[in-house]
């Protein structure tokens, strides 16, 4: 039952650990990985797991490490760091508005950064990077313009869902004129990207990804702390010490950046944002935002669910959005009901 | 003259006292609503400062600015001397600790665990859990009698053994100076008794400074040593129970004619309110006090 240690050091320095969550970190990491040397070896040209591992490790054959390297690293690289980054990014959302609805899809955040997408793709018929740096402002700017309007001497969590689902429906309307605006090529382009796919992922979209994710992430971790004492309201976490404005300020900023990212490198992945830090709570049953457990939940996922969308429908034929969404809409229904018998909703 | 003046300037004359607690001349608003103006407060050191009032006279407002809560628009609060708003956040909260009314146990967390939370100003990234802090939440809960209790989960509990949690919480601050914004409030008078009774200790046993906002007259007339009476955002009066507990003073400050007492069990003024008969028709707009939200 108790399962939280502290490590000490003699110089007076100390480590709490909860064991049950260090677990799941570890097994939600082999899994992530494991999935991931799978994925890498599926496709057209099957390679065998101990293969791709041997030319991972640069004692492969050269045809076998152009498809490896090449091919299919950075796509798996690009799938871990954008489940990554939602997962972190969902459970900073969730736990500022302490509220499992809180997530990034619920908000319209992937909608604004669809609609930036859009407006490159329709408008200028711009190039995949241009399509990217659009996605990333269409993010930052309805992340921006959400939290104006709910702010009102502090973000609070159901005025921060409510406004968010409105900025949703709107930008949902912008994106749909955007989409009949386009010509027939354009709106295929528009379409595949607005499901969110990882296909044709190459080392361009890993780098700025990952550089994002090492400065955000430890930058996030850093704060959780103050974040875990705002789950019990800001009077109280103000009077522990917690600059409560400035944790949640710094927070927002990092969790719409994480989420932007991801989408402007794979497309709105819908429901990974929502599901990943819940199905991490559950299995560390400990209280906190669980900001680690649902980083790692959030790669595995989504790894996991590229797998299954290429297993499933052969190479390349289903983006991996259609998964998680058809996963994430199930995990929804199953919450809504859940919440609704237990009368919070 | 009232009971409230004379007791008003004779504070005055002690000024040269320097508290580590006090607001001076402070204006509170929300927005526009202006809830109090140029009102100065001491809290005397070792004290059990009890604030009492009306609904809406602003004693939780006066609360909130104390604790830093709420940033006075004009005049400010000193603790031990400076201006609270521009201490390091962590410094405060090992000086001055705030129970706030309403607080939200995060789902399936343990009494110890929350207890353990109270710890977090005294901690720090490397510095997560010493056995200074594991001490100090054990001997926190077995002050408040939640010890036996420690590993099951707050949502379980009554509604009295979860304000016990929380104070342990706000124990485990360590501050020598504790605020609690309507302890008793939602307890049944058992509870309400047995919250006070452990306000009382912990003041008269470890000497920290307590500030309460009570609603029950007769609580805080028994259990203040000090006792702030304000009405409309003004310091009506203030001082010991015993000298400021007046008839009169209760009808200046609540508009209820009543009688003041001994209380048969400690001696402290009890209140008790005139008949219906005796108190005519409007003198009192009950049902506009008893209407008004807090």
């Amino acid at each position: 039952m108790k399962t939280n240690r502290a490590v000490r050091s003699p110089g007076g320095l100390s480590v709490r650990l909860d064991v049950r969550t260090l677990v799941v970190v570890v097994l939600l990491l082999v899994a992530a990985l494991a999935a991931s040397v799978v994925l890498i070896g599926t496709g057209d040209f099957e390679i065998p797991a101990a293969d791709v591992l041997r030319t991972l490790f640069g004692e492969g054959n050269a045809s076998q490490e152009f498809i490896v390297n090449e091919l299919r690293l950075p796509r798996v690289l690009v799938g871990l760091l954008v489940g990554a980054s939602l997962g972190l990014g969902g459970a900073l959302f969730q736990a500022i508005s302490r509220n499992p609805l809180g997530s990034p899809d619920v908000l319209g955040l992937g909608q604004g950064a669809t609609a930036g997408a859009l407006t490159m793709i329709v408008l200028f018929s711009g190039g995949a990077t241009q399509v990217t740096l659009g996605a990333l402002m269409g993010g930052l700017v309805t992340g921006l313009g959400i939290y104006l309007l709910a702010w009102k001497q502090g973000v609070h969590g159901y005025r921060l869902v409510l406004v968010g689902i409105g900025m949703s429906a709107i930008v949902t309307a912008i994106n749909g004129y955007l989409l009949t605006r386009a010509d027939i090529v354009d709106a295929a382009r528009a379409v595949v990207w607005m499901t969110g796919s990882l296909d044709g992922r190459d080392w361009n979209q890993v780098w700025p990804l990952l550089a994002l994710c090492a400065v955000l992430v430890p930058l996030v971790l850093a704060n959780g702390r103050g974040l875990r004492m705002m789950e019990m309201g800001d009077d109280i976490s103000y009077a522990l010490g917690v600059r409560v404005e400035r944790v949640r300020m710094l927070l927002l900023v990092a969790a719409v950046l994480l989420t932007a990212a991801a989408t402007a490198a794979a497309g709105p992945v819908s429901f990974v944002a929502l599901t990943a830090p819940q199905l991490a709570r559950r299995l560390t049953r400990s209280p906190g935002p669980n900001l680690l457990p649902s980083l790692c939940m959030g790669a595995a996922l989504l790894v996991t669910a590229d797998w299954i969308s290429q297993r499933a429908f052969g190479a390349d034929q289903l983006p991996v959005g259609v998964v998680t969404g058809v996963l994430g809409g199930v995990y929804l229904l199953w919450l809504l009901v859940t919440e609704r018998k237990a009368g919070r909703i | 003259m009232s009971a409230g003046a004379g007791t008003r300037s004779g504070l005055n004359n002690q000024r040269s006292i320097v508290n580590r607690l006090s607001a001076e001349n402070v204006t509170l608003a929300y927005d526009q609503r202006v809830i109090a103006e140029k009102l100065s407060v001491e809290i005397p050191d070792n004290s059990f400062t009890v604030i009492v009032g009306p609904n809406a006279c602003g004693k939780s407002t006066l609360l909130r600015a104390l604790s830093r809560m709420l940033k006075p628009s004009q005049g400010r609060v000193l603790l031990d001397g400076e201006v609270i708003q521009s201490m390091p956040a962590k410094q405060v909260a090992r000086t001055l600790g705030l129970l706030p009314q309403s607080s939200i146990a995060p789902d399936g967390i343990t009494v110890a665990d929350l207890v353990g939370r109270g710890r977090y100003p005294h901690q720090g990234l490397l510095r997560q859990w010493s056995t200074e802090d594991e001490r100090v939440v054990q001997e926190s809960m077995a002050q408040t009698g939640v010890a036996e209790l420690a590993d099951r989960y707050v949502d379980e509990l009554s509604g009295g053994q979860r304000q016990r949690v929380w104070i342990a919480m706000a124990l485990a601050q360590q501050t020598p100076l504790l605020l609690l914004d309507e302890p008793t409030t939602y307890l049944d008078i058992q509870h309400q008794i047995d919250v006070l009774d452990l306000c009382a200790e912990l003041h008269e046993e470890q000497g920290r400074t307590l500030v309460a906002v009570l609603h029950d007259l007769n609580h805080a007339a028994r259990y203040a040593t000090h006792l702030i009476a304000l009405r409309g955002g003004e310091v009506i009066a203030e001082g010991a129970p015993n000298d400021i507990v007046t008839s009169e003073l209760v009808e200046e400050v609540f508009g209820l004619r009543c009688q003041v007492i001994d209380d048969p069990e400690t001696g402290t003024p009890l209140v008790v309110p005139a008949a219906r008969k005796a108190r005519g028709r409007g003198a009192a707009e009950p049902e506009k006090v008893a209407a008004e939200a807090s």
